[in-house]
């Protein structure tokens, strides 16, 4: 007789793992709802009209956030019309442009490192290399900049994967009536992997509207609404931690954190729905 | 060489890697005939037709020897603009691949990378185009549909007529039938009787019945050999070659 190994019936198995899906997702759910919550629930009190657009005062303990707003919004701006060309234009030259050969590989593989690079080391090389070397100082210049370095892997290799995925099929036919790369690329690759690019840079922006500890040491953290490149400012979530670090007021650092859920959630709605459209009207 | 024959191969060889897929074929391919390729899978004749339009310079692990002259001119040479060859010779697929855009903008697509503009050309393109591949009745309504709502026969039609646009001189068709009804099919071999007035075109067909519906001439492939080519009529009743005549016959392939 062989050995009789015990085993739950397949429908008991069944339940049972359908109650520990439900259950992490559950879970996971909960925490998430849960953080969301507690934040909008401590910070919209202090939300109001005067909050959005007055200035700093008191360092934090009163007034408003708008410089930050301000600040985020140049920042992330900058850093995306930096981060997004080059990226998407490494990835095109990686995918469309060599053949697979070793430097490519070595080229992904160090991309790769970088993408899991910690973004305090980023924020280290902007000190030394843009504020320090470069003598931009403390500004959205070297802020952007540094924060570009920081997304430039991710955009590198979200792009490549997008460009990736669309079908040889659709290069082929269009090389078969007689257009160039470029054309190709153009007019077939690249419409065909735009979804892909742009949740990369989603995720970007998402990323750089929550980033700190580049922007502390590259963008420093003036509190005056800024009206150059050159000039520091702070941004939503470096006002947030200088807020609750120097235990300056909780209120505002919760009221400058509802603000920032909120406007990554205002993004991603917007952009996802531009997406869909997009793509809907592509396929329709 | 004389006038009538508008591709003349010479000695070609095609490596994928260390495979040889190709081997030292030469023939010449008429203007204004159908040559119909036939041969059991990995014969070589898909990578024999991708020679025709430099197709195979996709592939990096691909290599080619020999000469490929179309009208005199090897295509093969550093000078060749292969974008303007593509256009010249033309290709359909297997699977038909419509671009993910609408019937019309999947017709201009090449007129447009051409640099044509205006909408009356276009229109009056895309309506030439759709009835030389006898689609223009069923699609002329929704014209601005995506390409994806038609269905695999009229896909395949629509695949052509896009060929078309360019005007080529030569169209490959690489088992341009294999995925379709045989209703479908019957459509698609009527649409190219009917296009060799105008133009010459290479067949490949896993389906023997069909190089010998529509092909004037039948070139039999086998394992990167050209192991007969002829008359389409000589081919099938008095094949030179036994191998030819036990893969007509089904024997083998």
């Amino acid at each position: 007789m062989t050995e009789q190994r015990f085993r739950l019936p397949p429908r008991t198995t069944q339940a049972l793992v359908q109650i520990l899906l439900y259950l992490a997702c559950g879970v996971a759910i909960f925490i998430l709802a849960f953080v969301i919550i507690f934040i909008l629930k401590n910070g919209l009190p202090v939300v109001t009209w005067r909050f959005l657009t007055g200035p700093v005062v008191d360092m934090g303990k009163a007034g408003g956030i708008f410089p930050s707003i301000v600040g985020t919004v140049f920042i992330t701006g900058l850093a995306l019309c930096i981060a997004t060309p080059l990226g998407v234009g490494s990835a095109i030259y990686l995918t469309e442009y060599t053949r697979p050969t070793r430097i490519t590989r070595f080229i992904r593989f160090g991309v790769e490192c970088l993408a899991g690079v910690p973004s305090i080391i980023f924020g280290l090389f902007g000190f030394v290399f843009f504020v320090v070397t470069l003598r931009l100082g403390w500004s959205i210049l070297s802020g952007g900049l540094s924060l570009a370095a920081m997304l430039l892997p991710t955009i590198i290799r979200t792009s490549e994967e997008a460009i990736k995925a669309v079908p040889v099929s659709y290069r082929e036919v269009s090389y078969c009536l007689g257009t160039t790369r470029w054309q190709t690329v153009v007019h077939s690759v690249l419409p065909s992997a735009l979804p892909g690019i742009l949740t990369g840079i989603i995720l970007s922006i998402g990323r750089s509207v929550g980033e700190t500890a580049v922007l502390i040491f590259t963008a420093g953290s003036a509190i005056q609404t800024p009206t150059s490149l050159m000039q520091s400012a702070r941004t939503m979530s470096v006002h947030f931690y200088l807020l609750a670090r120097e235990g300056i007021s909780m209120q505002m650092a919760y009221g400058t954190a509802a603000i920032l859920v909120i406007s990554i959630l205002i993004i991603n709605i917007i952009s996802y729905g531009l997406m869909h459209r997009f793509i809907s009207r592509r396929t329709r | 060489m004389n006038d009538d024959t508008i591709f003349v191969i010479n000695n070609l060889r095609v490596w994928y890697g260390a495979v040889e897929a190709v081997r030292n074929i030469s023939c010449g391919i008429r203007r204004h005939e159908i040559l119909g390729i036939i041969g059991p899978a990995n014969s070589g004749k898909t990578s024999f037709l991708r020679t025709l339009n430099r197709l195979n310079d996709l592939v990096p692990s691909c290599r080619t020897e020999g000469e490929v002259l179309l009208n005199g001119v090897d295509i093969y040479s550093d000078d060749m603009p292969v974008p303007e060859l593509r256009k010249r010779v033309g290709m359909v697929f297997a699977l038909p691949v419509p671009l993910p855009m609408s019937i019309m903008d999947n017709i201009t697509y090449g007129p447009r990378m051409q640099g044509i503009r205006s909408r009356s050309t276009l229109s009056e393109i895309t309506e030439k185009c759709l009835r030389a591949a006898s689609l223009w009745d069923e699609v002329k309504d929704r014209l601005h549909v995506s390409a994806f709502r038609l269905s695999g026969g009229q896909q395949q039609r629509l695949c052509i007529a896009r060929t078309l646009a360019l005007q080529p001189d030569v169209i490959l068709f690489d088992e341009p039938c294999s995925g379709l009804d045989p209703i479908s099919t019957a459509k698609v071999e009527a649409t190219m009787v009917e296009l060799k007035q105008r133009h010459t075109i290479v067949l490949v067909t896993n389906n023997t019945k069909q190089a010998s519906r529509v092909s004037d001439r039948v070139a039999f492939f086998l394992q990167g050999e050209l192991v007969e080519i002829g008359a389409t009529d000589r081919i099938f009743t008095a094949p030179r070659d036994r191998r030819t005549e036990d893969y007509i016959a089904g024997r083998f392939g």
